[in-house]
């Protein structure tokens, strides 16, 4: 924007020199402000790769977590980090299609009018809900008798209602509001003209959205879910509350494979969580090391976001919301 | 669909939480010692008539109430000028290397935020800033460990911070370009355009960035359950420096402490009731979030 003041930048920028002294004030906030910023970031990254190398060792990613006061025999992180993965993938494979739905219909369709301002408000209630109360609120649903099969029973007979299905159909709910927001950015920034010369080809509304629509927004879809993707794994809330944030994977029933989806587990985040001081489990090193492998994770997301965002320029600012 | 969803959630946690409300009264949102409560209400009879839900919420309201608003109050004044900072004073090199920073600061989980502040800032802030005197003179109310709410709301600060500037900064790129260059050309100096054109223009926007803060910092629970003490103790201001290092207990942090007791009828109810309040006040601040930006429309930005 500067440039644009100077015109062709012939000379330097204008210098502060000769404003008022409040003003140079405030601009000197302003770079302490900027600096700090970028300070307070490396710090926190160069903290964790210090402490999280510190105490990474190759075994703790094969060795299963055990509840045992002696640390060399509590092992690693296998566990948790299935279980991130697993409800990572879970999470989203919900949250597409249902999001791109809900962005197609607001966009393309969006009658009637009063309905989808109620939807798009509805969208940022759950964009703006604390994943806690998101925990909560899945905790009393999925309780009921009619979700049984989601869940196991408790010694009681009650449903239970914690488990990986849980957890995931929650999670996605924190994916929504991202994917929504990119898939409609990205149809918006399509010309009408597109849509009209496949109309005038004789193409049918649903035939334009599938084959004309929907493969141009391919990478905006791809950058909210990635969003989403480190939004999932960096949550704790809804693990804890909905999944149980137990060490190791419980399996139940006896489905190979959907004994686990409907048993309890912890991910990474719950594992730093329960490690830490303000678990039980005091270990700040396997702590430091599996919040390391954590940061790495959501990092590598962000980086792989702006990479679809450079090459799909589309759908940036909704990075951090 | 999505519709069907929301109104749900307000319907069905509004119907668990009920009995808690409606028991209580007005004296809900009293004060109490909800640690002391809830420990009674836990250890209740199981008969559904004798079910104790005698509950006053105050101290951690006012523990939400001080992280949030202490937090968003820093957050304000940071974010402000970065956005500025961003947009108008960095030099190119260090713009491009300031957005990936905000970007990852709002990446970062927050229990890697929390991981942090326990085992780093609170020793610190125990050993090096509270003296022994200090610890003894409060020691017969509560213990100062260093977890206290300013190092929750000090964190809190760097976590709202990012969608702070994010708001700010597309907002202010959304400034029409004739307005500032009008003023350049009239003499102005780059600083007072900034404050008193763009700044001004764009307060909507930064009206918006407080209020969706301010809901993002309401819901945070895990971050606030590590560093805060999770002790639901009343801070008095009137403590003088003490009042800093005391700990407070947060509504979302206490959900998140009493997860493991949900099955216990009445202390359910009485979370729920914790979740419902959330609920409505994080509804009701992102409604307001998104309507604070109307004004700007009326000079034909959107942000």
């Amino acid at each position: 924007m500067s440039a644009s003041l100077t015109g062709g930048r012939t000379s330097a920028v204008e210098s502060s020199r000769t404003w008022p002294l409040i003003d140079r004030i405030m601009l000197a906030f302003c770079w302490i402000a900027g600096i700090t910023a970028c300070v307070i970031a490396f710090a926190i990254v160069a903290f964790m790769a210090y402490k999280g190398l510190e105490f990474l060792r190759p075994n703790l990613f094969v060795e299963r977590p055990n509840a045992t006061f002696d640390q060399s025999k509590s092992g690693g992180f296998l566990d948790p980090l299935i279980g991130t993965i697993l409800l990572t993938t879970m999470g989203t494979l919900v949250a597409i299609p249902a999001s791109v739905a809900v962005a197609i219909w607001l966009t393309e369709y969006g009658r009637p009018f009063g309905l989808a301002r109620a939807v798009e408000s509805a969208v940022e209630i759950i964009a703006g809900t604390p994943s806690i109360v998101l925990a909560i609120f899945g905790l009393i649903i999925f309780q009921q008798e009619v979700f049984g099969f989601l869940s196991f029973r408790a010694e009681g007979g009650s449903v239970f209602g914690r488990s990986f299905f849980t957890a995931a159909l929650m999670m996605s709910l924190i994916a929504l509001p991202l994917i929504v927001g990119a898939t409609r950015e990205g149809l918006q920034a399509i010309p009408s003209h597109v849509r009209e010369a496949s109309y005038a080809l004789g193409k049918s509304k649903w035939a334009t959205i599938q084959r004309v629509l929907l493969p141009s927004v391919r990478p905006a879809i791809g950058t909210g879910t990635v969003l989403g993707m480190g939004r999932i794994a960096g949550d704790t809330a809804i693990v804890v509350v909905l999944l149980g944030a137990s060490l190791q994977i419980q399996g139940y029933g006896d489905i190979p494979g959907l004994d686990i989806l409907r048993g309890n587990g912890g991910t990474l985040t719950s594992y730093t969580y329960v490690n830490s001081p303000a678990g039980e489990g005091a270990a700040p090193d396997k702590a430091y090391a599996a919040a390391f492998v954590l940061l790495m994770i959501s990092i590598g997301l962000n980086l792989f976001v702006s990479r679809l965002a450079r090459s799909g320029k589309s759908a940036s600012a909704a990075a951090t919301r | 669909m999505v519709l069907a969803l929301c109104a749900g959630m307000v319907i069905f946690v509004l119907a668990k939480a009920w009995p808690s409300f409606a028991s209580n009264g007005i004296g809900w949102f009293g004060a109490g010692e909800p640690d002391t409560q809830l420990g009674d209400i836990f250890k209740s009879p199981s008969a559904p008539s004798e079910y104790v839900y005698e509950i006053g919420v105050w101290p951690l309201l006012w523990g939400t109430i001080l992280t949030t608003g202490v937090a968003v109050f820093l957050g304000l004044f940071f974010s402000l000028f970065t956005a500025i900072f961003i947009v108008e004073f960095a030099p190119p090199r260090l713009e491009r290397l300031l957005e990936p920073v905000v970007r990852l600061l709002a990446a970062v989980p927050s229990v890697v935020y929390g991981l942090i502040g326990i085992l780093v800032l609170v020793p610190f802030v125990a050993n090096n800033l509270i003296s022994d005197e200090r610890k003894e003179s409060v020691g017969y109310v509560t213990q100062l460990t260093g977890a206290s709410w300013s190092v929750a709301a000090l964190v809190l600060t760097v976590m709202i911070v990012p969608i702070m500037i994010t708001i700010i900064v597309d907002a202010l790129r959304s400034v029409p370009k004739g307005w500032i260059e009008g003023a350049a050309a009239l003499g102005v100096n780059r600083w007072r355009i900034m404050w008193t054109i763009s700044v001004r223009t764009v307060r909507p926007a930064i009206i918006a960035a407080v209020i969706l803060a301010a809901a993002r910092a309401l819901g945070e629970a895990i971050m606030i359950s590590m560093i805060s003490g999770s002790l639901s103790f009343v801070p008095q201001p009137v403590d003088g420096l003490t009042f800093f290092f005391e700990p407070v207990r947060t509504l979302a942090s206490s959900i998140v402490d009493n997860a493991e007791g949900l099955s216990v009828i009445p202390f359910g109810q009485t979370i729920y009731a914790f979740a419902f309040l959330l609920l409505v006040s994080s509804a009701v601040l992102s409604w307001a979030g998104w309507a604070a930006k109307i004004p700007m429309r009326k000079y034909g930005i959107r942000p």
